[in-house]
């Protein structure tokens, strides 16, 4: 070999080694030196796939179930992977049109020939039972199943509320929601979300570069379970509930029970109401506007908790109470009556009486014991000034309930009507006395409550003197996990003694005076009746209970809007409701026939158009 | 002319090669196999569905191709490699007419459910005539007549291959330059050849400074072998500013004369466009898959980036994504390490050979090979643009594998003699 070959050769050779060193240098730095391809590649591999868990159940108090979940299934298909297949057959399957099926098949297409679409929506088991036989005869075709809520008894819809897709307001302030993503839009649903909804898990898995699942990302090593939404249950008695729906059939009103040693609502019955299965699944949109039109009906407004009723005499409680703890009467006051209150030109009637004492007053309703006992209270010489007097009187209406919400687990309550002083002072320009309110003395006039806020008066005269916050869900997660944010005492601010006259003369209204109707056999019971004025059509008929008086289980508030006189259609509704409550079961079947029977013609709402 | 008329025997077979070349062949099978790896499937070993299924049937042919050139006499190819050369070259020419279009390029024969592509065995054929040619001509004086002669060799497949539209495989016919290069090829000639290409790559590549840039290392380096001479200095100089003068041409070209779906097409090849759909997208997927093995790889079977379909052309030309992705960088050296041991072993013993025939073809073979390693890794790793030709032995694809056994038998068959 010659010198000048033996030099080309090592050239050759050096220059092939210097080549391959710059590849090598190269791919030390992407290889070792490089850390963002690795980040690289699991982004484009790895996608993390969300797993909702099952929302928590709804129990009654009795462990009845009220919300379950129901599964549901869609029928998608992913465009690329369908090949020829019978299409009458599943046409049939799933019932519809042939044209119907082409069209979503392209509309699919158009949307992503790789990614799945819907095809048709929330199948029940049934018909799924029947495609699912099939589903090997349609390829690209596959079943996604999905959960929706169902209610095996049609009853609380208020209270139970809905579910329904996170609203774009709510994905930015929460970063818990995904688009997509149910939440509680109402009721228990929203109140108790947080519980309700779990807590979401994810899955590893590997995509291909056409986004397609291609199987777990490290054996499911990186996976995380997703955590059950917790169970609920209730404060409601399913069976006390559904009777208390099914009494106020055909009627507007509105019944609420409380159990007044815990706050628990018992029943809040809310008339006319609606099937709470019409909101869950793909109708739910068309429902909701239907209900929601129904001005007639109103059925998605919640009585119990939103409407301001004029309390009528059952309000006379409260005052009789305030009067005493204000010294201005006690048990042994006399006033005269004479059939009425009179004051500056006015008269406020009463039925034919001579007089009475507290006791009395109670028992027959006195218009004129409890405006003079208001009267007194709140122009009483010890205040400077009838603003200082109805300030007081207004901290113990506050402190007993009234004229403000409970903030509890309910949805959407209203705080009822208890006027301020700077209401009155602007209405009489600073000129007014004791007479010019004088009709809220009787639960009349200014004053507004909702059926809760005089069901739970009810639980403090049965208590005696405290209450705890009126609230639906008993237990969280196991019925021995009890909720705990509704524990604290709450003082009403009136002395126990003071609740004796009250009570004797609620046992008298019971067994000999204007609420006799409300009797139940074997119970010892205390009772008002009530007849709210109402300016719009026939009295509203009132009527508010507790049994057992000693040892009180329930404490009930029935309202029926134009019901009439109190002591009849409400007091029997409340006779009906304690003795479900305390027997289970209800003997008085003439005065169960005398309610359902009982239909109230309401006016047609005035259309705005 | 042949020195020794030894008879055709097994003696002198070097052993170094065929293992050399068996673990390549295995490597690529493996690496095919891993692409398309899943672990649902079922696995038959000839399942002619997927791609390792028909590599195994193209390995067991190219051991077929491999054991009989062992077989034939040596001298079978001297005699022959006009012969060869001329029926390749018509083969070849034939797939104009009769060729279908695969990716783009009109390369490729159908033969019933298989398609043969006629361009890899040119590379033998050629290197065989080269070697013939070079064998024959011994004079000096001839020499230039010569290398003019031996470019026409290069010529006539490169043409070919530009009017199929397979720039790739064109290219690789000047890797013989560098076997030219040691048969006594002008430096100056091949050290400007090299720098032109250079230049106008690394200017349309990068921009005109950072060539210019380039430029000016290698004037520097060239002070140093002038040593003080003052003409040659000048000279280099004088070829310096040439040089430059080149950068702005192109560049001039490149933004004045060019039509700008033609600067688009020149971008996307050199990887200057941002394309994420086209070939952007594959050289990031590419350089993703290499880049995420790290040091030691993932692991044999557990690249995502090439059993999911990120990486295009995963099996073919761009199989080493697999190795970078399951074997990091221990793989990847040892990849290079075992081409390079491959190349250097076949330049030591072509330099051995006495017969200038087997010398000049060795060469031959040594420069296919590396041209391929070179250009193929380069572009997977983004230091060249994107030409497609196969990664020699390990790429998926019967054409090719059957070209590179013939490549290699040839060499160390008449190595033997």
């Amino acid at each position: 070999m010659n010198p000048l070959s033996q030099q080309r050769k090592i050239i050759i050779i050096g220059s092939m080694l210097l080549i391959a060193l710059a590849c090598v240098l190269k791919l030390f730095s992407l290889q070792v030196v490089n850390n963002r391809y690795k980040e690289a590649a699991e982004r484009n591999a790895i996608r993390e796939v969300t797993i909702t868990p099952p929302r928590g159940l709804i129990y009654d108090r009795n462990d009845s179930l009220l919300v379950y979940n129901e599964a549901a299934y869609d029928l998608m298909v992913i465009p690329k992977n369908v090949q020829p297949f019978d299409t009458m057959d599943l046409c049939q399957s799933i019932d519809i049109t042939k044209e119907e099926l082409c069209q979503k098949l392209e509309k699919a297409r158009t949307y992503s020939p790789l990614l799945p679409s819907i095809i048709k929506q929330q199948m029940k088991k049934e018909d799924y039972g029947v495609l699912q036989e099939k589903m090997h005869k349609f390829p690209g075709f596959f079943v996604q199943n999905r959960i929706l809520r169902s209610y095996p008894v049609p009853i609380a819809a208020h209270i139970l509320g809905y579910i329904g897709e996170v609203t774009d307001q709510q994905l930015t302030s929460d970063n818990y929601y995904q688009l997509g993503d149910y939440i509680g839009i109402s009721g228990i649903e929203k109140s108790y979300e947080e519980e309700l909804r779990g807590k979401k898990g994810k899955r590893m898995v590997l995509v291909d570069v056409n986004n397609r699942e291609q199987g777990p990302y490290k054996d499911g090593k990186a996976d995380v379970a997703a955590v059950a939404g917790q169970n609920l249950w209730s404060t409601l008695d399913l069976k006390l509930q559904e009777y208390g729906e099914k009494l106020l059939q055909g009627k507007k009103g509105s019944i609420v029970a409380i159990e007044p040693a815990t706050g628990e609502i018992l029943c809040i019955v809310s008339m006319p109401s609606y099937d709470p299965n019409l909101l869950v699944g793909k109708d739910r949109g068309k429902n909701y506007a239907a209900l929601n039109q129904d001005l007639d009906n109103t059925p998605l407004f919640n009585r119990a908790l939103k409407a301001c009723y004029p309390p009528g005499s059952t309000f006379k409680l409260a005052n009789g109470l305030i009067a005493q703890q204000e010294g201005v009467i006690n048990r042994y006051t006399y006033y005269s009556c004479g059939g009425g209150y009179s004051y500056g030109g006015h008269r406020l009637k009463c039925h034919s009486h001579a007089g009475s004492d507290l006791v009395d007053a109670v028992r027959c309703s006195c218009n004129a014991y409890f405006c003079r006992a208001f009267y007194n209270t709140i122009s009483n010489n010890k205040f400077h000034s009838i603003q200082e007097g109805y300030q007081t009187w207004k901290d113990h209406i506050n402190k007993l309930g009234f004229g403000q919400k409970f903030n509890t687990d309910l949805p959407y309550e209203s705080k009822g009507i208890i006027p301020s002083v700077e209401y009155f002072d602007k209405r009489y320009n600073g000129h007014w006395n004791g007479n010019s309110v004088i009709s809220m003395a009787i639960g009349q006039g200014e004053v507004g409550s909702t059926p809760l806020q005089m069901a739970n008066l009810v639980a403090i005269i049965a208590n005696r003197g405290f209450y705890y916050k009126p609230h639906v869900v008993k237990a969280i997660g196991s019925k021995n996990n009890p909720n705990m944010r509704y524990s604290e005492r709450m003082e009403s601010g009136i002395s126990r003694p003071y609740f004796d006259p009250i009570i004797d003369g609620m046992k008298l209204v019971i067994s000999s005076g204007t609420g006799r109707l409300a009797q139940v056999e074997g119970v010892e019971m205390a009772g008002k009746t009530g007849t709210a004025q109402n300016p719009h059509g026939a009295d509203h008929s009132v009527f508010a209970c507790f049994a057992p008086v000693d040892q009180p289980k329930i404490a009930i508030f029935v309202l029926v809007e134009n019901g009439g006189w109190g002591g009849v259609l409400a007091a029997r509704i409340a006779s009906l409701m304690t003795e479900m409550y305390l027997f289970r079961e209800v003997k008085q079947t003439e005065k169960e026939q005398a309610v359902l029977s009982h239909y109230i013609t309401y006016a047609k709402a005035r259309h705005a158009n | 002319m042949l020195t020794d008329n030894q008879s055709v025997t097994s003696k002198g077979i070097d052993p170094y090669l065929i293992i050399i070349y068996v673990a390549l062949v295995i490597v690529g099978w493996l690496t095919i196999y891993s692409s398309s790896y899943d672990p649902q499937a079922e696995f038959t070993l000839f399942n002619l569905d997927q791609n390792y299924g028909r590599q195994l049937i193209w390995i067991i042919i190219s051991a077929v191709f491999a054991i009989s050139i062992l077989i034939v006499d040596g001298k079978f190819f001297y005699n022959n490699a006009y012969i060869i050369y001329i029926i390749f070259m018509l083969l070849i020419l034939s797939v104009l007419f009769l060729g279908t279009d695969i990716n783009g390029a009109k390369a490729w024969i159908k033969i019933g459910a298989f398609s043969i592509q006629p361009i890899e065995f040119a590379k033998f054929a050629t290197a065989l005539a080269l070697a013939r040619f070079f064998n024959e001509g011994k004079t000096d004086n001839q020499r230039r007549h010569i290398f003019l002669l031996a470019f026409v060799f290069i010529l006539v497949p490169a043409g070919i291959a530009i009017l199929q539209k397979d720039t790739g495989s064109a290219l690789v016919f000047f890797a013989f330059i560098i076997m030219f290069y040691r048969e006594g090829f002008n430096s100056w000639l091949m050290l400007m050849g090299i720098l032109i290409v250079v230049t106008f790559v690394f200017t349309l590549m990068w921009n005109e400074l950072y060539t210019i840039a380039f430029l000016l290392v290698v004037l520097c380096i060239s002070c140093f072998f002038v040593k003080g001479n003052k003409k040659k200095l000048f000279r280099n100089v004088g070829i310096f500013a040439g040089f430059v003068a080149l950068v702005f041409a192109v560049n001039v070209a490149y933004t004045n004369v060019l039509q700008p779906h033609q600067r688009q097409r020149i971008d996307t090849i050199f990887g200057k466009s941002i394309d994420p759909k086209g070939a952007d997208f594959n050289l990031n997927q590419s350089k993703i898959a290499i880049g995420s093995g790290g040091f030691a790889g993932k692991g044999y079977l557990n690249g995502t980036q090439t059993k999911l379909n990120f990486v295009p052309e995963q099996s073919t030309d761009f199989i080493f994504c697999g190795i970078g992705e399951e074997w990091g960088f221990i793989g990847s050296i040892a990849i290079f390490a075992l081409f390079l041991t491959l190349i250097i072993r076949i330049i030591q013993l072509a330099e051995r050979h006495k017969s200038t025939f087997v010398r000049v073809y060795g060469y031959g073979v040594a420069s296919v090979l590396f041209f391929h390693l070179v250009i193929n890794i380069g572009m997977t790793i983004g230091l060249i643009p994107v030409i497609g030709i196969p990664l020699p032995f390990i790429s998926y694809g019967g054409s090719s594998l059957w070209g590179f056994t013939l490549l290699l038998f040839i060499f160390i068959r008449i190595n033997a003699e």
